[in-house]
């Protein structure tokens, strides 16, 4: 799915105030691209993602999705936080299930789509379990199968792995790529994590704090499959070097 | 494995007393009202023996006086808990969901729960009439209360992410109501309903102690009148039995419904 922002900004009122968390930003993501939109907390990049995701109104400015201009949460598009967000009271079954609950599969649709995707996150044998009896890493997981099940053709992801341990991040990075690299939906990730940002994306938007303007879009020329061992390479620094500098 | 074992034994050690701390509590307090008897410190009919309301007990069981007032006490506290339980909820979700609901019936709700019902229930006899009516009235007014707040806790308590993420499945009302806020709300709805139906006994007696020609509260009334104190002590603790059934029940029914916690806890 092709992501298209013109113009988007969005201010805030606080105590009749008008605070720009956004200035207004031009920006044209192809389909397929995996773009980190990077910058320290409080730069708007949350607010740009529940735009996109129709979750939020932009004070100007239009996103278009698909040259069809959209305003509402789009069946097409998976969105995914920072903690897993799963409901305790469903199982992890039924968790992943939910879009499709939702949208009225029956229930042997519901069943067959998740036989595919379990293996996939490594959960089946956490199916009937509940969000309380899982890892942190483990209820990301599913957080990301609900979002995965769904089948979007876009992907927003707000800071998913931000409240994992090094580890875990580490797998859970690998394990993203991996089945992106089958799926190729067009993935949006909020990160502060420069490192994290060059590692995935093909493209980094960078942003400076409050309020959030883009301030370098930089294109990422690794090759694919990443490995851990490339954040060694030499090539590796000078897109973390460039980052940084556009970052401060 | 070999480890867990006497751990396991002392913890079920520990369950037994915990099981038989209820009973021990039963015995040591007849054993002292036998005592307080024995020595005759108070005449008969101000305390009878336990043997007196046992018997008593025995002879109302047996003649089904006991069970006809039972069950219209127990019949107005089912219709006072559906009816005050059913407002209760639906004016809690209202004034979680509507800040206009709020400013409007907050200062009315806390008003009327302030002011004690025992004195506005004879107005409520008198618009109710003395049957069945007025008794369900008084019951579903102090029952509504606490299911009305533990609503209004459990609907802002929802997290905001999972709203956000009902909306961003383009979840409707009707869904982000029943696969969202229901089950969300459904522990804390439970631990109201709980007190809701210890309440229940309280609501209906108070109407029938004010009038009403059956039922547990007119029983004790007019057992009083006659000074038949063993009767008085058979009411009382029919109410009392009555009151740790509905509480029962509510827990049965929750422990039904919350599968889900206590499989999370049990890992």
């Amino acid at each position: 799915m092709r992501v298209r922002l013109e113009g988007v900004s969005v201010t805030y009122r606080q105590a009749g105030a008008k605070l720009l968390a956004l200035a207004p930003l031009t920006v044209d993501i192809p389909s397929g691209q995996f773009v980190a939109i990077l910058g320290a907390s409080g730069c708007g990049k949350s607010t740009l993602v529940r735009v996109v995701a129709g979750l939020q109104p932009a004070t100007s400015g239009s996103v278009w999705l698909d040259e069809v201009r959209n305003t509402r949460p789009h069946p097409a598009v998976g969105m995914m936080f920072q903690d897993a967000t799963l409901m305790g009271w469903r199982t992890v079954f039924d968790n992943i299930a939910l879009p499709l609950e939702l949208a009225g599969a029956s229930h042997a649709a519901r069943e067959a789509r998740l036989r595919a995707l379990l293996p996939m996150l490594g959960l089946e044998a956490w199916a009937n379990a509940y969000p309380a009896m899982l890892s942190g890493g483990m209820a990301q997981r599913a957080a990301l199968g609900r979002v995965l099940a769904q089948n979007p053709r876009l992907l927003l992801l707000d800071e998913p792995f931000g409240a994992l341990d090094a580890f875990t991040r580490e797998q859970l990075r690998l394990d993203l790529l991996a089945l992106w690299r089958d799926m190729r939906q067009t993935v949006l990730m909020v990160t502060h994590d420069i490192h994290e940002a060059v590692f995935m994306a093909d493209r980094l938007l960078v942003f400076s704090p409050r309020p959030g303007r883009l301030v370098a879009d930089i294109a990422i020329d690794l090759p694919r499959p990443r490995q851990l061992d490339m954040v060694y390479d030499a090539e590796f620094g000078v897109y973390a070097r460039a980052a940084r500098a556009a970052m401060v | 494995m070999r480890v867990s074992f006497p751990i396991t034994m002392s913890r079920s050690a520990n369950t037994w007393t915990r099981r038989l701390a209820p009973l021990l509590t039963l015995v040591l307090v007849l054993a002292a009202w036998q005592l307080v008897f024995a020595l005759r410190l108070y005449p008969t009919f101000l305390i009878p023996s336990p043997q007196m309301v046992w018997e008593k007990a025995a002879q109302v069981l047996r003649d089904g006086t006991l069970w006809a007032h039972l069950l219209a006490t127990s019949e107005a506290m089912v219709w006072g808990l559906l009816w005050g339980v059913s407002i209760g909820t639906l004016l809690g979700y209202l004034i979680a969901k509507l800040p206009l609901a709020e400013v409007l019936l907050t200062p009315l709700i806390v008003a009327f729960q302030a002011t004690p019902i025992v004195a506005y229930a004879p107005l409520l006899i008198i618009w109710f009439g003395s049957g069945m009516t007025s008794k369900v009235v008084t019951c579903a007014v102090i029952v509504f209360f606490p299911t009305l707040m533990n609503t209004v806790v459990g609907v802002r308590q929802i997290p905001p992410r999972l709203r956000d993420l009902m909306r961003a499945l383009s979840a409707t009302r009707w869904q982000t109501l029943c696969k969202l806020e229901l089950p969300a709300i459904l522990p804390v709805w439970l631990t109201g309903l709980k007190t809701s139906a210890t309440l229940a006994v309280i609501g209906v007696v108070v109407g029938e102690f004010l009038s009403a020609d059956r039922g547990l509260g007119h029983w004790v009334k007019l057992a009083r009148s006659q000074y038949d104190t063993a009767l008085v002590f058979v009411g009382v603790l029919t109410m009392t039995a009555l009151a740790l059934t509905f509480y029962s029940l509510v827990y049965l029914l929750e422990w039904r419904l919350l599968k889900w916690q206590r499989q999370s806890r049990s890992v």
